[in-house]
């Protein structure tokens, strides 16, 4: 059975350094990041990138006082993408549209918020919020979606890890190839910035980064990188069936070619390269693509010491004969955006397809020789010969791998 | 604490849970889910806020109590006298 092809028709996000793709895109080619330090509870001053688009934008005050960080964040993307794709929310066939909102975690930060506010109470449950259900339950970003544009399809969150980025825009591709839906609203958001117990834990782990210069963090595959910086953000992209958005005469930004998700089964929180490399070679197969045909691969790393050397060798020997292919990393900018790092690294990409520059890796003065990778951009973007297809990959704890191929459209 | 003052209290606190509102002309007399945009759940933000605030318990079956602004201030008035 032919499956329909399927397209990117609209983005909409948010990240530490930009609220739309025109703003995140100049800040990546001019090195622009966007780290500050905040205040987190019992802990003091910690790195991270915020977000500070106009909640109010698609928004009342009182949702945004029921509602959570994750879905505003939803809202913001879903409706700013929207707008993008040249659709109103009015016009969409509410039944047929779907929302897929790939998700690291979600209830940490409202039950966090929950704890607190009983402990000013002598721990009293009756003084426990009736919104805690509501916002903790996992589908609470894209359920929060639907609330907002009406929808009445299938919403819900996709959880895995720091990989749902790209899960969310692989199950919206999926429902739209099985109709179940004829337009999708995916992607992935994250509000992890608001938890103590992600920074608590990544410290403790030996993998929170620290630096006097909050934009100079998070140096993937740098020499001196010393961890995460966690940031909270959004991308979320429409997706239509390839006849569908020709009829409207849609603006295509790329075709979903390819994609692959497997699992390590080998470690907790330590990647697996060969596991890895057999997820990008996966998602080239489905793609009838070589390792030649694409032109850049965004990495996932998260500049911590272990995890990049991994990515780094199962990049290597995937894109070992590759001179075409430039090598690029998001995080040096915005930090680990957690489940919307996915979506939005592809969004930072996507407008390589106009223009044919690629962002470089920024923060990255002492090259790991182990991170020492033919093609890697490295701090001023690279004018590529041409860029034809995007690579994506992200990954996960508990060995969650995925790797989307994105391509210029053409008929 | 008068009657007046009682209701200055719960729309100070419906000022918090319904920011978008205009409170500026409420009718003490009709019901406050006829003249705002407040459903079910922000009247459970009304009865966490007075406990939270002024240690003010309203039981479930007293909910009712809360339809309009005179009916708060009827029944919460002497709750609030007898705290002190």
């Amino acid at each position: 059975m032919a499956l329909s092809r399927v397209v990117i028709t609209g983005v909409g996000l948010t990240s530490p350094n930009g609220n739309t793709l025109a703003e995140f895109r100049q800040s990546l080619l001019e090195g622009q990041g966007g780290i500050s330090r905040i205040d987190m509870r019992y802990m003091g001053q910690v790195l991270a990138g915020v977000c500070d688009f106009e909640a109010t934008k698609y928004q009342k005050r009182k949702e945004l006082r029921v509602g959570t960080r994750a879905g505003s964040i939803s809202i913001y993307c879903a409706r700013e993408a929207l707008a993008d794709a040249g659709i109103e929310a009015d016009q969409l066939d509410s039944k047929r549209t779907g929302i897929y909102v790939g998700t690291t975690e979600h209830g940490n930060v409202e039950t966090e918020n929950e704890v607190y506010n009983i402990s000013q109470f002598d721990y009293d449950t009756k003084f426990w919020s009736h919104h805690h259900n509501p916002r903790t339950v996992s589908n609470n970003p894209a359920g929060e979606v639907s609330l907002n544009l009406k929808v009445h399809g299938p919403a819900y969150t996709i959880g895995a890890a720091c990989a749902a980025g790209n899960l969310g825009l692989i199950q919206g591709m999926q429902m739209l190839q099985l109709g179940e839906v004829d337009f999708a609203i995916a992607g992935g958001v994250s509000e992890s910035i608001r938890t103590f117990g992600i920074f608590a834990g990544f410290k403790s782990q030996g993998a929170l980064a620290e630096h006097e210069d909050p934009n100079k963090a998070s140096r993937p595959f740098d020499t001196g990188r010393n961890g995460i910086v966690v940031s909270e953000g959004g991308a979320l992209y429409t997706l239509e069936r390839l006849e569908d958005a020709q009829a409207r005469g849609a603006k295509i930004y790329g075709e979903i070619v390819g994609y692959k998700i497997n699992s390590d089964a080998t470690d907790y929180v330590l990647p697996n390269p060969e596991r890895q490399a057999e997820c990008m070679r996966g998602a080239l197969q489905k793609a009838g693509m070589q390792p030649n045909d694409i032109h850049i691969v965004s990495t996932h790393a998260t500049a911590t010491p272990m995890g990049d050397i991994q990515e780094c060798e199962a990049v290597r020997e995937v894109f070992k004969d590759c001179p075409d292919t430039h090598v690029n990393n998001t995080k040096g900018y915005i930090g680990h955006a957690m489940g919307a790092a996915g979506a939005l690294e592809l969004a930072g990409n996507l407008p390589s397809f106009e223009d044919g520059l690629v962002h470089p890796t920024i923060n990255l003065d002492d090259l790991d020789p182990k991170c020492d990778l033919p093609g890697l951009v490295i701090n001023k973007p690279k004018q590529a010969k041409r860029v034809d297809a995007i690579l994506n990959n992200s990954f996960g704890m508990l060995g969650i791998n995925s790797a989307l191929i994105i391509k210029r459209f053409s008929n | 604490m008068t009657k007046d003052e009682c209701k200055q209290v719960v729309l100070d606190i419906i000022a918090e849970i319904a920011p978008d509102e205009d409170l500026s002309d409420v009718k003490g007399e009709i019901a406050l889910r006829e003249q705002l945009d407040l459903d079910s759940m922000d009247f459970l933000d009304i009865v966490m806020e007075l406990r939270k605030q002024h240690s003010i318990e309203v039981p479930e079956a007293d909910y009712g109590q809360l339809a309009s602004l005179d009916s708060c201030s009827e029944y919460l008035t002497p709750k609030f006298n007898a705290l002190v």
